[in-house]
This record gives C-alpha cells, structure tokens and sequence, in this order.
C-alpha cells in the first residue's frame, strides 16, 4: 500500500466545543483515500474523536498526531492540561470529572477512556498532574 | 428498515439528504449521551435524539450512521445540516418523543444494537 511512514499533524483547539472533532472528521478521509479497511477506520476515528473532545473538555486542546504504515495506525495525543489524578480510576466505564456543562452537551458520562481503549489494540497514558498527558494509541492494520 | 418507512411510520420532515430516503437501516440507537452512542458499533444505524449541537453528527459520522432523528420537533443549525451533508447522512425531525419514537421503529420491526 505504502512505502514509508505518512503523519498527519493536528492542533485542538481548546476554546470551542462546537469544532471539536474536526480533526478526526479529517483523519478519517485521509484514511479513506489511502484505502485502509472500513472497519479500521472507524475504530480509528472513533477512538481519537473521544480523545479530541478529552482534550477539548479537560485540557483547553492539544496536539494531536497520526501516523501510518503498513503495519498499524498510530494516534498521540498530547496536552498541557491538569493531568490526570488516578489513571485507574479514570478507566472505569462510568467515572467522569465533566462539569454539568459539558454533560448537557452528551458527553462526560464517563465512557471517553474505555471506549478509546475498546477500539484500539494497544493504549498507554502518561500523565503527570499540573504538567500533561500523552496518551498513545495503536491499531494493527493486520 | 427502509429509511422512508421511518420517515412515514414517525410522520417526520426531511431537513437535508433526501435523495437517500431509498436506503437501509439496520439498527438503531436512541440516546442522548453521545459517548454511550460511541461504545458500540452500529453499521448503517439510525440515532434518534433530543440532544441538538454539532457532536451529534461528528459522533454519526465516526459511527458510519446514515439517518439522525432529532425528535420533540427539535431542529438542528444550518451548520450541522451541513455538516450532515457532507457525509450524506439523512436529518430528519419528528413531533414524537424519543421514547414512543423508537417503540415506533421498534414494534415495526427495526431492532436495537446487539450488546457485543
């Protein structure tokens, strides 16, 4: 399919509930030229459009990177945000520190970090409270 | 189900891809949580909702949903029809609340999303 690596490099921006997503919206096409699966893709897009309304939500955006070869497909996701306290805690299907704001908007039920988790083969979080977190995801294409 | 069955059955207005009305939905989804939309897979869905803003068609888009219901007469921004257009999923609205909406599709023969 392809020889080298191709990365696509995203800004979040923080501010604005409403745009957030548009970046996985763009992944998503690209991927779609590239001809990956229909199924990868989705598990893709879905993953990285919780972490880019995570990072929106909780962070004030971030920067968000995609690479692909041809064995996997690889999302960082990177932001100066609080951190997170319990990184366990934080996993549990259910726990969220959303505000009722962000509730009213459908999301912050406390579902983003399981399903992130639930749509890609491999999912490492680094987190450092007052300083950031990066959070890394893989899909196999294969 | 046939997306216009949906249309006549829920007595909805067509907002935006009307030309899809011949297609298919398989399953459907009623929620207004979007994360909870996102935690199971639903190919060629319907999300009937009452919640109204942008994420509702980013979230039917990563899910390769291809109908939105937005019920109570809720109508969505010219910014979200557009964004539906692009992805050519049918926005529809219906008078019905989302709870007899989906008993509607239900008794009619659309089922729900099997928990994997």
């Amino acid at each position: 399919m392809m020889d080298e690596k191709l990365t696509f490099h995203f800004d979040v921006d923080g501010k604005d509930f409403t745009s957030a997503g548009q970046a996985s919206v763009q992944v998503k096409k690209n991927l779609r030229q590239l001809g990956i699966p229909t199924e990868i893709i989705r598990r893709v897009s879905i993953a990285m459009y919780e972490g880019e309304i995570n990072m929106v939500i909780h962070a004030g955006g971030g920067k968000a990177t995609v690479s692909v070869d041809e064995e996997c497909i690889e999302i960082v996701l990177e932001d100066n945000g609080p951190g997170i306290k319990n990184i366990d805690q934080a996993m549990q299907e259910g726990f969220s520190t959303a505000t009722d704001t962000i509730r009213s908007l459908g999301f912050g039920a406390g579902m983003g970090l399981p399903n992130m988790k639930r749509y890609t083969d491999v999912m490492d979080i680094y987190s450092e409270v007052g300083v950031g977190t990066k959070i890394v995801m893989k899909v196999n294409i294969r | 189900m046939k997306i216009s069955t949906m249309k006549e059955l829920l007595g909805a207005e067509v907002l935006c891809c009307e030309e899809k009305l011949g297609g298919h939905v398989y399953s459907a989804c009623g929620c207004d949580l979007m994360s909870d939309v996102l935690a199971y897979v639903k190919d060629q869905a319907v999300l009937l909702t009452g919640l109204v803003n942008s994420q509702v068609i980013r979230t039917a888009v990563m899910m390769d949903m291809n109908c939105i219901v937005f019920v109570r007469s809720k109508l969505p921004t010219e910014e979200m029809l557009e964004l539906a257009r692009e992805s050519g999923i049918v926005i529809m609205n219906t008078d019905k609340r989302l709870y007899d909406a989906c008993g509607i599709l239900y008794s009619n023969g659309l089922v729900g999303n099997r928990v994997k």
